[in-house]
């Protein structure tokens, strides 16, 4: 094992560090697209909280267009083109807003890393997650607030079952990857063990579990006939590399059932500023206006997912390429990434679920 | 090593979270003014504040309120809103934090509660009765959401009055814009330290009454 200890190191590290520049990206991503004020006046009455670095930036960035939405609006009563300036502010606020963990940035990242998706796969997600985000919200706001004119309370106890559900299908979705990924995983670290060169049996019988492990996932084993069978037992270093579904597996219908549950998990709850601008434009008589509005934020939010989600695929990319074909202790290594981001999902979801994670609160009192 | 690889990708992911809730913004904003009320012997029975919300959300939280001129609501009208108010601001402690020469103090469920509306805002009422009253040569009064999911910002003018307090009394107010609130600077390492453990705390405003 000694051997395998440095390049796996190397990995470790190597992957620890992308993720931390994806962190930084992330951050430095909202400096860049913040730099365009997009012509907005700044709020008389904006007297930030001053907090230092990137995040205190941000924080600040997110409050100020937040803040002028409900100025615009009102403005949007009487001036007909403030509504654009209202749809530019609703967009930047998404762009910015999407770093928040209610929106599900980091399940579909986790998601992507464990199932070995595409990045073009990410990308679609974050877009139908955040098209699905609006729609919830806009159907709260319609049918509660516009239809049945319920109050607040009411709809606060709306938000509040919805956001359970949501934690809880987190966590679902969650135990199911750990499952799949945790058997995948415990496979790895079996077939890692150097066993003397018995080679035939105990190698087919992996082999076998891995392929089912895969078939769950619907990917295909295009490189089989690469295996060369009883030369090396840990032979699955191929998997982190060569199962990327195909074109045609990402728009049948298999490809889509299999990531609604992503979809859905991450989509289900609205954001608390959707529901508040949707409700403020309601009052104002210009619902019309707040839906617009959702949407738009809705765009700038699935911008920000589908550029973490590149990020995350990207990053594993690199990670199993400085660990392949290093004697198979890549392999593990890349199984162990896909049983940690599969845990992940489920610790953010029972977090979430048992308040040990804050998360953005539902607007209740 | 699989355990190695775990560790590694472990503490990524709590970077990563980190960050993430970190970035919770405020959805609520509350202009606040507060009174520090004390007895004839000078002893602090308690706080009174108002709290004026922003006119996003004091169009949501009146949504759905029945009243007889459109667009207007009476105290009266508002007394269901006013109760499931403090009701649900106990599980945040009233956001309202005090300590009695570094002792942390409690205080009782509030009394003299109302909501008024106007220009589009609401402002509610309430006052805080401390469970002891104190007599303490300083009084540290931090108001501030935890999670910063709502913003406290005190009034412009006369934020904090100090009603019936013996002479000699000084107060001084932090406000966070101005960075002295918090000897802690957020940084990133702030968010390593538990879960959004104190996030809040940037952003309090902190009242110091000291007497002689």
């Amino acid at each position: 094992m000694k051997p395998q200890l440095s390049p796996l190191a190397r990995g470790l590290f190597a992957c620890a560090g992308v993720i931390f520049v994806a962190a930084v990206a992330d951050a430095a991503l909202h400096d860049l697209l913040a730099q365009n004020p997009f012509g907005a006046p700044r709020p008389a009455q904006a007297a930030e909280p001053e907090a230092g670095g990137v995040i205190g930036w941000l924080l600040a960035k997110q409050s100020e267009f937040y803040r002028q939405m409900s100025s615009t609006i009102r403005a949007a009563k009487s001036d007909g083109s403030a509504v654009w300036t209202l749809l530019f502010i609703s967009f930047a606020y998404g762009i910015f807003h999407a770093a928040g963990p209610g929106h599900g940035k980091a399940v579909i990242a986790s998601y992507l890393v464990a199932n070995r998706e595409t990045a073009r796969r990410g990308i679609a997600l974050s877009f139908a997650s955040a098209l699905m985000q609006s729609l919830v919200a806009i159907l709260i706001v319609g049918i509660s607030a516009w239809v049945l004119n319920a109050t607040a309370k009411t709809m606060c106890k709306a938000e509040g079952a919805i956001e359970i559900a949501s934690y809880a299908l987190i966590a679902l979705f969650g135990v199911r990857l750990v499952w799949v990924k945790g058997r995948t995983f415990v496979r790895a670290l079996q077939a890692a063990q150097p066993v003397p060169a018995i080679a035939g049996v105990p190698h087919d019988h992996d082999h076998h579990h891995h392929h089912d492990a895969h078939d769950h996932h619907g990917h295909d084993h295009h490189d089989h006939a690469h295996h060369d069978h009883g030369h090396d037992h840990v032979h699955d270093e191929h998997c982190g590399h060569s199962h990327g579904p195909t074109p045609s597996e990402l728009a049948g219908p298999g490809g889509w059932r299999r990531g609604f549950a992503a979809i859905l998990t991450v989509g289900i709850r609205p954001c608390s500023g959707a529901i508040l601008v949707l409700v403020f434009a309601l009052a104002q008589g210009l619902f019309w206006a707040g839906i617009a509005a959702t949407f738009l934020m809705g765009l700038g939010t699935a911008i920000t997912v589908a550029a973490i989600a590149v990020i995350a695929v990207s990053a594993k990319g690199i990670a199993a390429r400085l660990s392949a074909g290093r004697d198979g202790g890549g392999a593990l290594f890349m199984r162990g990434i896909e049983f940690g981001a599969a845990a992940l999902v489920l610790l953010f979801g029972a977090g979430l679920l048992f308040g040990y994670i804050a998360a953005e609160r539902t607007t209740c009192f | 090593m699989g355990m190695r690889a775990l560790f590694g990708l472990l503490l990524a992911a709590v970077m990563t979270f980190a960050a993430g809730a970190a970035s919770a913004h405020p959805h609520v904003w509350i202009t606040a003014t507060s009174e520090l009320l004390y007895a004839e012997d000078g002893s602090i029975t308690g706080v009174r504040h108002a709290w004026t919300f922003d006119d996003m959300f004091s169009a949501y939280a009146v949504q759905g309120l029945e009243s007889k001129t459109k667009g207007a609501y009476t105290r009266e009208e508002l007394v269901p809103l006013a109760q499931t108010n403090v009701e649900s601001l106990k599980e945040y402690a009233y956001f309202t934090f005090a300590r009695a020469d570094g002792k942390k103090e409690r205080f009782n469920e509030p009394v003299d509660y109302f909501l008024d509306y106007k220009d589009t805002v609401l402002t509610l009422h309430f006052t805080l009765p401390l469970k002891n009253p104190v007599k303490p040569k300083q009084l540290v009064l931090e108001v501030f959401d935890r999670s910063f999911f709502i913003d406290f910002q005190m009034a412009k003018d006369n934020p904090v009055k100090l009603v019936g307090a013996p002479a000699g009394c000084q107060m001084k107010l932090d406000r966070p814009s101005d960075g002295t609130a918090t000897a802690q600077k957020l940084n990133e390492q702030t968010f390593m330290d538990g879960p959004n453990a104190n996030f809040g705390m940037m952003f309090a405003n902190k009242i110091t009454v000291d007497c002689p």
